[in-house]
């Protein structure tokens, strides 16, 4: 019997160990992988460059994106597009035209049908716009990393343009509220988004009022969840996080008040309404909360940004975005740890990250299955196409399930591979590398020039070059294929379906 | 039953290479090796994903709580201005349903009050992912339960499950090979795949094993059965799109061309959509507004749906289902929060319409789950199992395998189906 059980725990531990503990990936693959995953892939000579510098060079540059100099051809696409620097309100006078439209939406009244669409169509401006700067950043940015962020953080707290006013600034809740800190506190990032107008208004919590206060009246007579109960269960906490309804309900009673106002004092147009709030004591997460106006929400949000489920919550979605769809357990930890022990600092929680053995496994090399997102702007990089006019970007994303900006469900978009592998979105993939590569109208209309225009057919070797190593499948079916075919076919390739 | 074997059967994994030059032999193959049957029994899945207010749609207007509960956003009584349509002694429909009275009182649309799953989250995502399984409360279930449902139907084929939708959702992700389509105008276009000598050389590319190939296989299989009724849908969209103004939401349309791929092609035993924006936490409106909008599309489709489908509606059964319902009570800005139980819709030539099914709680408090929603009386693992067992006929044994670990309580006693 002891002996039986030497065997069976000796099984055990090798049948754990060997998985636990797989071999580091080989040297040639390091910068390869890097650039899968913290930038949105490598563009021509880039893995040239950083293996020069160094990983570890390379990383620090990337974390600490303020002593990267900004590519000027970038600055010079972003220029024109004039409403990317509108704040909130400077946008609703902008685009609302009649002073009856800003009446109804100053005075919250419903707003008919045929309005809602009348601004809709006067607003596509702005959202084209953010949609655009939003795919140019991506392809140009030297910034990379803090790109990557950026998307990372706006899904975590996603808005959608799909709804009411959220529609106008979804780019300036990215510009204002998600980039000055998506390498920074934590803290810092939930209380921005918090305030923002666009997240205000996506979950709702406008409209929040204590139904015992003065202002309770009108459209404003009520308490509303929304913001209260995803803030926890999405953006904090995590849905097992411990809270209980009798918590979504006292979190929406300290948010009471907070909204937007065209003459607030604040650039985003936040405005906290006191005669709305709820300014009794609380017991939230079984902590006392004093009476008080804004600062209930401010402590509030401090105990959320605290709470260690907050930090596993988060690591947990840091570990599946940068290593696997289902994650070590034990990296998850320890960012945890980091996380608790650093107050939420993003970009040190980031490093212990990118220097982990879990980050650097042979098992995370090509792991992870691209969204349309990352496979369209990928695959941009690696053909390094000078794109003016992204809109037919902007259709195939949409078609593919990934409008940019439009996921209408505050969970944001998944990054897994169940997620967005289906047999038509291969077919759409397939279909679209082809025209790119192999069709001049799609690569001309990027390139906003007429659709006869001549441009250099693409080059596979260059581009197989940037793509790094191939399977030997992979370069059989490339070498007997058409010539016309090659560069499509790289694109794709298995291989560069993951990064 | 898995992908592999599933891939062998239907000719489509090694040999799927040498096939791709000659894209009608896949489909001749599938006729040959079981032709399909003159009317095999179709479900077609509707998710309303936010979770839609089943109390202004099937609506309690006897109840006076309900009006207490809702003095902003009631339905009036029927007969009323912009009262409910009335159904029973008990129930009226939302009036922007209109389109789908014919069906009631033709009696193939009925309803089943007071149900749904009965775990007792509150968050959309795990409530829609459970309903998505089929196993409430236990997270560890990684398939949708129309997976499942898809391997114990006899014949085999890559579109017999068919997802409008870009991607593939929890309800239909498993083992089995699913179909999929995007929504809207677009969907139908060519692509380059559709030629020959590309598609040839990208099934060299994915001619493997691997979870890729097969996938792509997969979708080239489908898309050559599904091929000339897309062409054809492109062909009537071209000329719809020079008769009307497209729609703001566009159900219907989307609707339109579901039924169409269904009645054109046998094949597709099983299908999916699912419709978004009912998590109409503020100005949902009563009689009109936004929820009143939404649902006037839904209904509207649903009518398209029933109509397209023409013979083969005899043949199929709609379900349309939420993650849970909404509160009675409604909240401060017009609108509701989450709730618990809700409505369930099922049409079709199969179904006990033209009736309420179900157990109806009321509204006092005392008979509210948790002091604030809608008891749940009929867990929606009793309604769908009892259409699986008249309509697609499975054996008790096979539910299980749909629904594993549920006892079916309350199947046997339901009356949905003829």
């Amino acid at each position: 019997m002891p002996f039986k059980f030497w065997i069976l725990s000796l099984l055990f531990w090798l049948g754990c160990l060997v998985p636990c503990f797989a071999a580091e990936m080989p040297d040639s693959a390091k910068v390869g992988h890097l650039l899968d995953r913290i930038s949105f892939g490598p563009r021509p000579g880039e893995v040239a460059q950083v293996e020069a510098i160094g990983i570890d060079r390379y990383l620090q540059q990337q974390l600490n994106p303020t002593t990267l100099p900004e590519s000027p051809p970038l600055q010079q696409r972003l220029a024109p597009l004039e409403t990317l620097r509108l704040s909130p309100p400077e946008i609703l006078r902008q685009f609302t035209d009649t002073r009856q439209q800003i009446r109804d939406l100053q005075q919250r009244q419903q707003l008919d049908t045929a309005t809602v669409r009348s601004i809709n169509r006067q607003t596509t401006v702005v959202n084209q716009q953010a949609q655009q700067a939003k795919v140019l950043r991506s392809l140009y940015s030297n910034r990379q990393l803090e790109e990557v962020m950026v998307d990372f953080w706006y899904n975590h707290f996603n808005v959608s343009i799909e709804k009411g006013l959220s529609r106008l600034w979804a780019g300036d809740y990215e510009q204002r509220a998600i980039r000055p800190y998506a390498l920074g506190q934590f803290r810092q990032l939930l209380g921005a988004t918090a305030y923002h107008p666009a997240m205000q208004y996506y979950l709702d919590n406008w409209r929040n009022t204590a139904p015992e206060s003065p202002g309770a009246r009108g459209a404003y007579r009520g308490l509303n969840e929304n913001y209260a109960r995803e803030l926890m269960e999405l953006h904090t906490l995590g849905v097992e996080g411990g809270y209980s309804q009798q918590d979504v309900t006292t979190l929406a009673r300290i948010f009471t008040g907070w909204g937007f106002c065209q003459e607030s004092t604040r650039a985003d147009g936040f405005c906290f309404e006191a005669q709305r709030h709820d300014a009794s004591a609380k017991v939230f997460l079984g902590q006392a909360i004093a009476p008080g106006g804004l600062e209930q929400g401010e402590q509030a949000l401090d105990l959320l940004a605290n709470s260690p489920a907050t930090a596993a919550h988060i690591s947990y979605k840091l570990a599946q975005y940068f290593v696997a769809d289902d994650p070590p357990q034990a990296l998850v930890n320890r960012l945890a740890q980091k996380f608790l022990a650093t107050e939420g600092n993003i970009r040190q929680v980031l490093l212990t990250l990118f220097q982990s053995p879990e980050f650097w496994d042979s098992q995370a090399l090509n792991a992870k299955f691209k969204t349309p997102f990352q496979f369209v702007i990928s695959s941009l990089r690696a053909l390094n196409l000078p794109v003016k006019d992204p809109s037919s970007l902007l259709t195939f994303l949409n078609l593919q399930g990934m409008p940019v900006y439009g996921c209408e469900s505050p969970q944001g978009y998944p990054n897994t591979e169940i997620a967005w592998l289906s047999s038509d979105a291969m077919l759409r993939r397939l279909s679209w590398a082809t025209s790119l590569t192999r069709d001049r109208p799609l690569r001309n209309r990027l390139n906003g020039q007429p659709p006869a225009a001549n441009l250099p057919p693409v080059n596979p070797n260059e581009l197989a070059q940037t793509l790094g190593s191939l399977s030997a499948e992979t370069r059989d079916a490339i070498a007997t294929s058409p010539p016309n075919l090659k560069a499509a076919l790289l694109l794709s390739s298995p291989e560069w379906m993951y990064r | 039953m898995n992908r592999r074997q599933f891939l062998q059967l239907t000719g489509l994994s090694a040999a799927g290479t040498l096939l791709g030059l000659h894209p009608w032999t896949t489909v001749s193959m599938a006729q040959t090796r079981s032709a399909p049957s003159h009317s095999p029994k179709r479900l077609l899945v509707i998710f309303l994903r936010g979770a839609v207010d089943g109390l202004n749609v099937l609506v309690p207007y006897r109840e006076s709580a309900y009006y207490q509960a809702r003095p902003n956003i009631a339905i009036p009584q029927p007969g009323q201005p912009g009262g409910a349509l009335q159904l029973d002694d008990t129930f009226g429909l939302h009036p922007a349903l209109e389109p789908l009275m014919p069906l009631w009182r033709q009696g193939s649309l009925a309803f089943l009050t007071a149900s749904g799953s009965p775990d007792l989250t509150r968050s959309h995502f795990d409530a829609q992912d459970y309903m998505e399984t089929g196993t409430p409360g236990d997270k560890s279930t990684s398939a949708g339960w129309l997976n499942r449902l898809l391997a114990i139907l006899p014949e085999q084929d890559p579109v017999e499950a068919l997802s409008l939708g870009a991607s593939i959702p929890r309800i239909l992700q498993g083992t089995m090979p699913v179909a999929n389509l995007p929504l809207g105008r677009g969907a139908t276009r060519p692509l380059p795949l559709d030629q020959a000598q590309t598609a040839a050389a990208f099934n060299r590319l994915y001619s493997g094993q691997d979870e890729l190939s097969q996938t792509f296989q997969e979708g080239l299989a489908a898309r050559r059965t599904l091929r000339s009724h897309l062409l054809a849908e492109q062909q009537a969209e071209r000329m719809a799109a020079d008769n009307g103004a497209p729609t703001p939401i566009n159900f219907p349309e989307d609707a339109k061309r579901l039924a169409r791929l269904m009645r054109q092609e046998p094949k597709i035993r099983l299908a999916f959509t699912a419709l978004g924006g009912w998590d109409t936490h503020i100005d949902q409106g009563g009689s009109q507004g936004e929820l009143a909008d939404r649902l006037g599309s839904l209904g509207q489709g649903l009518a398209v749906l029933a109509e397209e489908l023409g013979e083969v509606y005899a043949d199929t059964t709609i379900a349309v289902l939420s993650e849970f319902g909404r509160t009675v009570r409604e909240n401060g800005n017009g609108g509701t929060d989450h709730g618990h139980g809700n409505t369930l819709w099922l049409l079709g030539g199969g179904i006990r319409g033209g009736q309420v099914h179900g157990e109806w709680p009321g509204l006092e408090r005392d008979r509210l789950h948790q002091g604030r929603d809608l008891a749940i009386t009929t867990d929606f693992r009793d309604a769908i199992a009892n259409v699986l067992q008249h309509q697609l006929q499975l054996e008790r044994s096979q539910l299980s395998q749909v629904f594993p670990g549920y006892g079916f309580g309350k199947m046997r006693s339901l009356q949905i189906c003829r």
